[in-house]
Protein backbone atom coordinates (compact mmCIF):
# COMPACT_ATOMS: atom_id res chain seq x y z
CA UNK A 1 0.00 0.00 0.00
CA UNK A 2 2.79 2.33 1.02
CA UNK A 3 4.84 1.34 -2.06
CA UNK A 4 1.94 2.04 -4.38
CA UNK A 5 1.50 5.53 -2.90
CA UNK A 6 5.21 6.24 -3.26
CA UNK A 7 5.13 5.08 -6.91
CA UNK A 8 2.20 7.30 -7.74
CA UNK A 9 3.87 10.30 -6.09
CA UNK A 10 7.11 9.60 -8.01
CA UNK A 11 5.21 9.37 -11.32
CA UNK A 12 3.34 12.59 -10.61
CA UNK A 13 6.52 14.57 -9.87
CA UNK A 14 7.56 16.73 -12.85
CA UNK A 15 10.86 15.54 -14.51
CA UNK A 16 13.04 18.65 -13.69
CA UNK A 17 12.03 18.48 -10.03
CA UNK A 18 12.59 14.70 -9.91
CA UNK A 19 16.13 15.14 -11.30
CA UNK A 20 16.79 17.73 -8.61
CA UNK A 21 15.54 15.41 -5.89
CA UNK A 22 17.46 12.38 -7.24
CA UNK A 23 20.68 14.44 -7.25
CA UNK A 24 23.71 13.27 -9.18
CA UNK A 25 23.99 9.89 -10.92
CA UNK A 26 25.90 6.88 -9.46
CA UNK A 27 28.75 7.45 -11.93
CA UNK A 28 28.90 11.13 -10.98
CA UNK A 29 28.95 10.24 -7.30
CA UNK A 30 31.79 7.75 -7.88
CA UNK A 31 33.82 10.41 -9.67
CA UNK A 32 33.07 12.88 -6.88
CA UNK A 33 34.47 10.46 -4.30
CA UNK A 34 37.62 9.49 -6.18
CA UNK A 35 38.44 12.95 -7.58
CA UNK A 36 40.26 14.20 -4.39
CA UNK A 37 42.51 11.13 -4.53
CA UNK A 38 43.15 11.57 -8.25
CA UNK A 39 43.94 15.26 -7.77
CA UNK A 40 46.29 14.50 -4.88
CA UNK A 41 48.00 11.76 -6.90
CA UNK A 42 48.43 14.13 -9.85
CA UNK A 43 49.78 16.87 -7.59
CA UNK A 44 52.28 14.84 -5.57
CA UNK A 45 53.25 12.00 -7.95
CA UNK A 46 52.60 12.68 -11.61
CA UNK A 47 53.34 16.42 -11.77
CA UNK A 48 56.75 16.20 -9.97
CA UNK A 49 57.75 13.33 -12.28
CA UNK A 50 57.03 15.34 -15.43
CA UNK A 51 58.59 18.43 -13.86
CA UNK A 52 61.76 16.45 -13.08
CA UNK A 53 61.84 15.16 -16.68
CA UNK A 54 61.61 18.76 -17.90
CA UNK A 55 64.31 19.95 -15.46
CA UNK A 56 66.65 17.13 -16.50
CA UNK A 57 67.05 18.85 -19.89
CA UNK A 58 67.94 22.22 -18.34
CA UNK A 59 70.70 23.87 -16.27
CA UNK A 60 68.23 24.91 -13.53
CA UNK A 61 69.61 25.46 -10.01
CA UNK A 62 67.10 25.54 -7.14
CA UNK A 63 69.26 28.00 -5.15
CA UNK A 64 69.21 30.49 -8.06
CA UNK A 65 65.52 30.60 -9.03
CA UNK A 66 65.80 33.97 -10.82
CA UNK A 67 68.58 32.90 -13.19
CA UNK A 68 67.69 32.30 -16.84
CA UNK A 69 67.07 28.60 -17.43
CA UNK A 70 68.86 27.26 -20.52
CA UNK A 71 67.81 24.16 -22.44
CA UNK A 72 70.77 21.76 -22.58
CA UNK A 73 69.16 18.90 -24.50
CA UNK A 74 70.70 15.56 -23.50
CA UNK A 75 73.91 17.16 -22.12
CA UNK A 76 73.08 16.28 -18.47
CA UNK A 77 72.46 12.64 -19.39
CA UNK A 78 75.69 12.48 -21.43
CA UNK A 79 77.67 13.97 -18.53
CA UNK A 80 76.22 11.53 -15.97
CA UNK A 81 76.72 8.50 -18.21
CA UNK A 82 80.37 9.46 -18.75
CA UNK A 83 81.10 10.48 -15.13
CA UNK A 84 83.62 8.18 -13.43
CA UNK A 85 82.47 9.20 -9.90
CA UNK A 86 78.84 8.30 -10.59
CA UNK A 87 79.98 5.04 -12.16
CA UNK A 88 81.84 4.24 -8.91
CA UNK A 89 78.71 5.15 -6.88
CA UNK A 90 76.76 2.68 -9.05
CA UNK A 91 79.32 -0.03 -8.30
CA UNK A 92 79.08 0.73 -4.56
CA UNK A 93 75.29 0.37 -4.87
CA UNK A 94 75.72 -2.93 -6.75
CA UNK A 95 78.11 -4.25 -4.06
CA UNK A 96 75.61 -3.28 -1.37
CA UNK A 97 72.59 -4.73 -3.23
CA UNK A 98 74.40 -8.01 -4.08
CA UNK A 99 75.57 -8.83 -0.54
CA UNK A 100 72.38 -7.74 1.24
CA UNK A 101 70.20 -9.80 -1.12
CA UNK A 102 72.47 -12.85 -0.89
CA UNK A 103 72.57 -12.79 2.92
CA UNK A 104 68.88 -11.94 3.34
CA UNK A 105 67.80 -14.72 0.96
CA UNK A 106 70.02 -17.38 2.55
CA UNK A 107 69.16 -16.50 6.15
CA UNK A 108 65.50 -15.68 5.37
CA UNK A 109 64.89 -18.98 3.58
CA UNK A 110 66.66 -20.98 6.29
CA UNK A 111 64.57 -19.29 9.00
CA UNK A 112 61.36 -19.88 7.02
CA UNK A 113 62.27 -23.54 6.58
CA UNK A 114 62.89 -23.91 10.31
CA UNK A 115 59.73 -22.02 11.32
CA UNK A 116 57.67 -24.13 8.89
CA UNK A 117 58.52 -27.26 10.94
CA UNK A 118 55.99 -26.09 13.59
CA UNK A 119 57.99 -26.84 16.73
CA UNK A 120 56.74 -25.89 20.19
CA UNK A 121 56.57 -22.08 20.55
CA UNK A 122 57.09 -21.42 16.83
CA UNK A 123 54.49 -18.62 16.86
CA UNK A 124 56.42 -16.82 19.62
CA UNK A 125 59.71 -17.10 17.74
CA UNK A 126 58.07 -15.91 14.51
CA UNK A 127 56.93 -12.76 16.32
CA UNK A 128 60.38 -12.20 17.83
CA UNK A 129 62.05 -12.61 14.42
CA UNK A 130 59.61 -10.12 12.85
CA UNK A 131 60.36 -7.32 15.34
CA UNK A 132 63.26 -5.65 13.42
CA UNK A 133 61.09 -5.30 10.31
CA UNK A 134 58.47 -3.35 12.28
CA UNK A 135 60.90 -0.70 13.50
CA UNK A 136 61.44 2.61 11.78
CA UNK A 137 64.71 2.87 9.77
CA UNK A 138 65.51 6.09 11.69
CA UNK A 139 65.32 4.23 15.01
CA UNK A 140 67.30 1.26 13.68
CA UNK A 141 70.00 3.55 12.23
CA UNK A 142 70.39 5.43 15.49
CA UNK A 143 70.59 2.45 17.80
CA UNK A 144 73.01 0.59 15.52
CA UNK A 145 75.22 3.68 15.58
CA UNK A 146 75.40 3.24 19.36
CA UNK A 147 75.97 -0.51 19.01
CA UNK A 148 78.87 0.15 16.60
CA UNK A 149 80.54 2.70 18.93
CA UNK A 150 84.08 1.43 19.63
CA UNK A 151 84.08 2.81 23.21
CA UNK A 152 80.63 1.91 24.49
CA UNK A 153 79.05 -0.23 21.75
CA UNK A 154 77.97 -3.80 22.45
CA UNK A 155 78.86 -4.93 18.94
CA UNK A 156 82.53 -3.99 19.32
CA UNK A 157 82.63 -5.76 22.71
CA UNK A 158 81.01 -8.91 21.32
CA UNK A 159 83.50 -9.06 18.42
CA UNK A 160 86.33 -8.33 20.83
CA UNK A 161 85.16 -11.17 23.09
CA UNK A 162 85.34 -13.64 20.19
CA UNK A 163 88.44 -12.38 18.37
CA UNK A 164 90.45 -10.90 21.29
CA UNK A 165 90.96 -7.71 19.24
CA UNK A 166 90.65 -4.63 21.51
CA UNK A 167 87.16 -3.04 21.07
CA UNK A 168 88.68 0.38 20.35
CA UNK A 169 90.28 -1.11 17.20
CA UNK A 170 86.89 -2.23 15.85
CA UNK A 171 85.85 1.02 14.15
CA UNK A 172 82.92 -0.26 12.11
CA UNK A 173 81.70 3.10 10.80
CA UNK A 174 84.98 4.92 10.23
CA UNK A 175 87.09 2.10 8.79
CA UNK A 176 87.19 2.11 4.97
CA UNK A 177 87.08 -1.71 4.81
CA UNK A 178 84.40 -2.21 7.46
CA UNK A 179 81.99 0.69 6.79
CA UNK A 180 80.21 -0.95 3.78
CA UNK A 181 79.84 -4.17 5.80
CA UNK A 182 78.38 -2.31 8.76
CA UNK A 183 75.51 -1.13 6.54
CA UNK A 184 75.09 -4.59 5.00
CA UNK A 185 74.82 -6.11 8.51
CA UNK A 186 72.16 -3.61 9.62
CA UNK A 187 70.10 -3.97 6.44
CA UNK A 188 70.31 -7.76 6.67
CA UNK A 189 69.27 -7.66 10.33
CA UNK A 190 66.31 -5.45 9.53
CA UNK A 191 64.97 -7.00 6.33
CA UNK A 192 65.69 -10.73 6.65
CA UNK A 193 62.30 -11.22 8.43
CA UNK A 194 60.56 -9.80 5.36
CA UNK A 195 62.27 -12.35 3.08
CA UNK A 196 61.44 -15.01 5.67
CA UNK A 197 57.73 -14.12 5.53
CA UNK A 198 57.59 -14.40 1.72
CA UNK A 199 59.52 -17.70 1.77
CA UNK A 200 57.23 -18.99 4.52
CA UNK A 201 54.19 -18.22 2.34
CA UNK A 202 55.88 -20.20 -0.46
CA UNK A 203 56.65 -23.17 1.81
CA UNK A 204 53.11 -23.22 3.24
CA UNK A 205 51.66 -23.28 -0.31
CA UNK A 206 53.29 -26.66 -1.08
CA UNK A 207 50.60 -29.36 -0.79
CA UNK A 208 51.27 -32.00 1.88
CA UNK A 209 50.34 -34.92 -0.44
CA UNK A 210 53.46 -34.33 -2.54
CA UNK A 211 55.63 -35.04 0.51
CA UNK A 212 53.46 -38.06 1.35
CA UNK A 213 53.99 -39.42 -2.18
CA UNK A 214 57.74 -38.81 -1.82
CA UNK A 215 57.70 -40.68 1.51
CA UNK A 216 55.97 -43.62 -0.19
CA UNK A 217 58.70 -43.58 -2.84
CA UNK A 218 61.27 -43.57 0.01
CA UNK A 219 62.81 -40.25 -1.04
CA UNK A 220 65.31 -38.99 1.56
CA UNK A 221 64.83 -35.63 3.30
CA UNK A 222 67.68 -34.21 1.26
CA UNK A 223 66.07 -35.43 -1.99
CA UNK A 224 62.67 -34.02 -0.92
CA UNK A 225 64.27 -30.63 -0.25
CA UNK A 226 66.02 -30.42 -3.64
CA UNK A 227 63.20 -31.95 -5.72
CA UNK A 228 60.08 -30.58 -4.00
CA UNK A 229 60.68 -27.80 -1.48
CA UNK A 230 63.19 -25.66 -3.36
CA UNK A 231 61.62 -25.81 -6.89
CA UNK A 232 58.13 -25.08 -5.51
CA UNK A 233 59.28 -22.22 -3.29
CA UNK A 234 61.55 -20.75 -5.99
CA UNK A 235 58.98 -18.30 -7.50
CA UNK A 236 58.45 -16.86 -4.00
CA UNK A 237 62.19 -16.60 -3.39
CA UNK A 238 62.55 -14.81 -6.76
CA UNK A 239 59.77 -12.45 -5.73
CA UNK A 240 61.56 -11.64 -2.46
CA UNK A 241 64.86 -11.13 -4.30
CA UNK A 242 63.28 -8.77 -6.81
CA UNK A 243 61.40 -6.82 -4.17
CA UNK A 244 64.46 -6.41 -1.95
CA UNK A 245 66.53 -5.57 -5.04
CA UNK A 246 64.23 -2.68 -5.92
CA UNK A 247 64.16 -1.44 -2.31
CA UNK A 248 67.92 -1.70 -1.72
CA UNK A 249 68.64 -0.02 -5.02
CA UNK A 250 66.85 3.09 -3.68
CA UNK A 251 68.38 2.75 -0.19
CA UNK A 252 69.03 6.12 1.42
CA UNK A 253 67.90 6.41 5.06
CA UNK A 254 70.13 3.76 6.63
CA UNK A 255 73.28 4.86 4.77
CA UNK A 256 72.60 8.51 5.57
CA UNK A 257 72.11 7.76 9.27
CA UNK A 258 75.01 5.36 9.72
CA UNK A 259 77.83 6.75 7.59
CA UNK A 260 76.42 9.61 5.51
CA UNK A 261 78.32 8.15 2.53
CA UNK A 262 81.68 8.16 4.32
CA UNK A 263 84.45 7.59 5.21
CA UNK A 264 85.42 9.51 2.05
CA UNK A 265 83.03 8.09 -0.50
CA UNK A 266 83.34 4.39 0.34
CA UNK A 267 79.65 4.01 1.19
CA UNK A 268 78.36 6.63 -1.22
CA UNK A 269 75.52 4.77 -2.91
CA UNK A 270 73.61 6.27 -5.86
CA UNK A 271 70.91 7.91 -3.72
CA UNK A 272 73.52 9.63 -1.51
CA UNK A 273 75.31 10.96 -4.63
CA UNK A 274 71.95 12.19 -5.88
CA UNK A 275 71.26 14.01 -2.62
CA UNK A 276 74.75 15.60 -2.64
CA UNK A 277 74.34 16.82 -6.22
CA UNK A 278 70.80 18.13 -5.59
CA UNK A 279 71.11 19.73 -2.14
CA UNK A 280 74.85 20.38 -1.58
CA UNK A 281 76.05 21.31 -5.10
CA UNK A 282 72.57 22.59 -6.07
CA UNK A 283 72.81 21.11 -9.57
CA UNK A 284 69.07 20.58 -9.85
CA UNK A 285 68.93 19.88 -13.60
CA UNK A 286 71.86 17.48 -13.42
CA UNK A 287 70.46 15.65 -10.39
CA UNK A 288 67.02 15.46 -12.05
CA UNK A 289 68.64 13.66 -15.00
CA UNK A 290 70.35 11.31 -12.55
CA UNK A 291 67.02 10.69 -10.78
CA UNK A 292 65.37 9.86 -14.12
CA UNK A 293 68.14 7.33 -14.90
CA UNK A 294 67.57 5.67 -11.52
CA UNK A 295 63.80 5.81 -12.09
CA UNK A 296 64.11 3.99 -15.43
CA UNK A 297 66.29 1.34 -13.76
CA UNK A 298 63.75 0.80 -10.96
CA UNK A 299 60.83 0.90 -13.42
CA UNK A 300 62.51 -1.75 -15.57
CA UNK A 301 63.05 -3.93 -12.50
CA UNK A 302 59.43 -3.36 -11.45
CA UNK A 303 58.29 -4.73 -14.84
CA UNK A 304 60.27 -7.91 -14.21
CA UNK A 305 58.76 -7.98 -10.71
CA UNK A 306 55.21 -7.81 -12.09
CA UNK A 307 55.99 -10.59 -14.57
CA UNK A 308 57.35 -12.77 -11.74
CA UNK A 309 54.28 -11.95 -9.64
CA UNK A 310 51.97 -13.08 -12.46
CA UNK A 311 53.88 -16.37 -12.71
CA UNK A 312 53.40 -16.92 -8.96
CA UNK A 313 49.68 -16.14 -9.30
CA UNK A 314 49.31 -18.69 -12.11
CA UNK A 315 50.53 -21.49 -9.80
CA UNK B 1 20.35 -32.99 -31.78
CA UNK B 2 23.98 -32.96 -32.74
CA UNK B 3 26.55 -31.35 -30.47
CA UNK B 4 29.12 -29.42 -32.47
CA UNK B 5 32.38 -28.41 -30.90
CA UNK B 6 32.93 -24.64 -31.12
CA UNK B 7 35.85 -24.10 -33.50
CA UNK B 8 38.60 -21.80 -32.28
CA UNK B 9 39.16 -18.91 -34.67
CA UNK B 10 42.74 -18.89 -35.89
CA UNK B 11 44.48 -15.67 -34.88
CA UNK B 12 46.01 -13.71 -37.75
CA UNK B 13 48.57 -12.20 -35.38
CA UNK B 14 52.06 -13.46 -36.40
CA UNK B 15 53.47 -16.18 -34.18
CA UNK B 16 56.79 -14.37 -33.64
CA UNK B 17 54.97 -11.29 -32.36
CA UNK B 18 53.13 -13.07 -29.51
CA UNK B 19 53.30 -11.57 -26.04
CA UNK B 20 55.13 -14.37 -24.20
CA UNK B 21 58.21 -14.44 -26.43
CA UNK B 22 58.52 -10.67 -26.84
CA UNK B 23 58.03 -10.07 -23.10
CA UNK B 24 60.89 -12.46 -22.40
CA UNK B 25 63.11 -10.60 -24.90
CA UNK B 26 62.18 -7.23 -23.31
CA UNK B 27 62.93 -8.62 -19.84
CA UNK B 28 66.31 -9.86 -21.07
CA UNK B 29 67.12 -6.42 -22.52
CA UNK B 30 66.19 -4.73 -19.21
CA UNK B 31 68.35 -7.23 -17.28
CA UNK B 32 71.29 -6.66 -19.66
CA UNK B 33 70.91 -2.86 -19.27
CA UNK B 34 70.80 -3.26 -15.50
CA UNK B 35 73.99 -5.33 -15.49
CA UNK B 36 75.67 -2.78 -17.81
CA UNK B 37 74.77 -0.01 -15.33
CA UNK B 38 76.45 -1.75 -12.39
CA UNK B 39 79.39 -3.61 -13.96
CA UNK B 40 82.87 -2.42 -12.93
CA UNK B 41 84.69 -3.43 -16.17
CA UNK B 42 84.06 -0.91 -18.97
CA UNK B 43 82.90 2.70 -18.88
CA UNK B 44 81.50 2.33 -22.42
CA UNK B 45 79.05 -0.34 -21.23
CA UNK B 46 77.96 1.98 -18.40
CA UNK B 47 77.45 4.81 -20.91
CA UNK B 48 75.06 2.74 -23.04
CA UNK B 49 73.26 1.12 -20.09
CA UNK B 50 70.54 3.76 -19.79
CA UNK B 51 69.49 3.61 -23.43
CA UNK B 52 69.43 -0.22 -23.24
CA UNK B 53 67.24 -0.19 -20.13
CA UNK B 54 64.95 2.46 -21.62
CA UNK B 55 64.57 0.46 -24.86
CA UNK B 56 63.78 -2.71 -22.87
CA UNK B 57 61.24 -0.93 -20.67
CA UNK B 58 59.46 0.75 -23.60
CA UNK B 59 59.43 -2.57 -25.47
CA UNK B 60 57.97 -4.32 -22.39
CA UNK B 61 55.19 -1.73 -22.06
CA UNK B 62 54.29 -2.11 -25.76
CA UNK B 63 54.49 -5.91 -26.08
CA UNK B 64 52.56 -6.55 -22.86
CA UNK B 65 49.48 -5.32 -24.80
CA UNK B 66 50.01 -7.91 -27.58
CA UNK B 67 47.79 -11.05 -27.73
CA UNK B 68 49.08 -14.25 -26.09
Amino acid sequence: MLNRTADSVARATPEPLARKVRGISDKGLAWLFISPTILLLLAINIFPLFWAIYLSFTNFRANRPNEVVKNLGFANYQRILGDQDIWIAMQTTAHFVFWTILLQTLIGFTLAWLIDRKFRGHAFWTTIILVPMMLSPAVVGNFWRFLYEPQIGLFAYAISFVTRIPPTDIQMLSNVELAPWSIIIVDTWMWTPYVMLICLAGLRSIPEYIYEAAEVDRASNWRQFWSITLPMALPFIMLAVLFRGIENFKMFDMVNLLTGGGPGSTTEVASITLKRQAFESWRTGYSSAFAIILFVAVFGLANIYVKALNKVKQR
Amino acid sequence: MSMTKPTKRKSRWPRWARRGLLENIATAIIAIGFLMLFQPFALALYTYSFITMLAGTVMFIIVSKFPE
